[in-house]
């Protein structure tokens, strides 16, 4: 990793940052490497604006979503949140996975909307508990073998409540 | 991202899906999950008292692949000991479905999910044979 993301848009390395501020200085670094700009520049010029633009968009992606932020900042400090071949999860969480996979799946089959919206609801309630969790762990605590843990459980959280939303939206 | 004709096929007509009763001491199950993708899977095998494996039922919820290799275990763990379960390598199911390498963790799944489901059904023997 050549450049922090987080040293990029003026920020701390922390998990509980601000959004606007991440959002303001994006922008910032896209309209001052944007190709308009450099017209008339020489290529070299014009091939460092382009890499900043890319890196700008990059670190963007991974700064915005929660998830993405952990996994970077737990990379920061060393750790792999995330390998193919870890596949290890607590028993009590997968079956719960589970139970939320079975309620969406009976949902949809029975079109039934009301239901689906409140299964988004408390998705984004639990996403919402692992972040303020994850601001703790990693902002104060320094407790990164339990963040990571929060990680894992924050990816698969996203995933059920994406896919909620995708059932929902195909009803409408 | 173009998916194997086996793939395809395991995916259109998943076999074995569903469950078995995990409170029958014959009946081991394997729940794993993915964090890179969010997929989480479920594998339940039947054991008779010569330790074969009579029937193997599964939930996955995830991508195609990862439902493909599922489908793909339960047909091969049926009539299969315990111990040759346990040895099913995930490189034999990625080969099988020809996985192009961003998928081969959907094969690491299924062997872990075998894995997982030959421990429980072994721990289930050795508290009966303790008691």
């Amino acid at each position: 990793m050549s450049q922090n993301y987080f040293a990029l848009f003026g920020l701390s390395p922390l998990f509980d940052i601000e959004l606007k501020t991440l959002e303001s200085n994006y922008r910032k670094i896209q309209s001052e490497s944007h190709p308009d700009r450099f017209v008339t520049a020489s290529a070299a010029e014009k091939l460092a604006s382009m890499q900043t633009a890319t890196l700008a968009n990059e670190a963007y992606q991974t700064l915005k979503h929660p998830a993405n932020r952990a996994k970077y900042l737990l990379e920061l400090n060393g750790i792999t949140a995330v390998s193919d071949s870890n596949t290890a999860m607590p028993m009590q969480f997968l079956m719960q996975q589970m139970e939320w996979r079975e309620a969406l799946e009976d949902a949809r089959a029975a079109r039934d909307i009301a239901t689906l919206e409140d299964l988004h609801h408390e998705m984004q309630a639990e996403s919402k508990s692992l972040q303020a969790n994850l601001t703790q762990l990693l902002d104060e605590k320094k407790d990164y073998a339990t963040a990571t843990e929060i990680t894992r459980k924050l990816i698969f959280i996203d995933k059920v409540c994406a896919d909620i939303y995708k059932a929902i939206e195909q009803l409408e | 991202m173009a998916y194997s004709d086996k793939v395809l096929d395991h995916y259109e007509n998943p076999r074995n899906v569903g469950s078995l009763d995990k409170n029958d001491p014959q009946v081991g199950t394997g729940m794993v999950g993915a964090p890179a993708c969010g997929d989480v899977m479920k594998l339940m095998i039947k054991v008779n008292d010569d330790g074969i494996i009579e029937d193997a039922k599964f939930k996955t919820y995830g991508c195609g692949s990862a439902i493909a290799s599922s489908s793909l275990v339960t047909e091969w763990l049926k009539g299969k000991t315990i111990d040759e379960a346990y040895a099913i390598k995930n490189s034999a199911i990625a080969e099988e479905l020809a996985l192009p390498p961003v998928k081969i963790h959907c094969s690491v799944l299924a062997e872990d999910a075998i894995k997982a489901a030959v421990a429980d059904i072994k721990a289930k023997q050795s508290a009966k044979e303790a008691a």
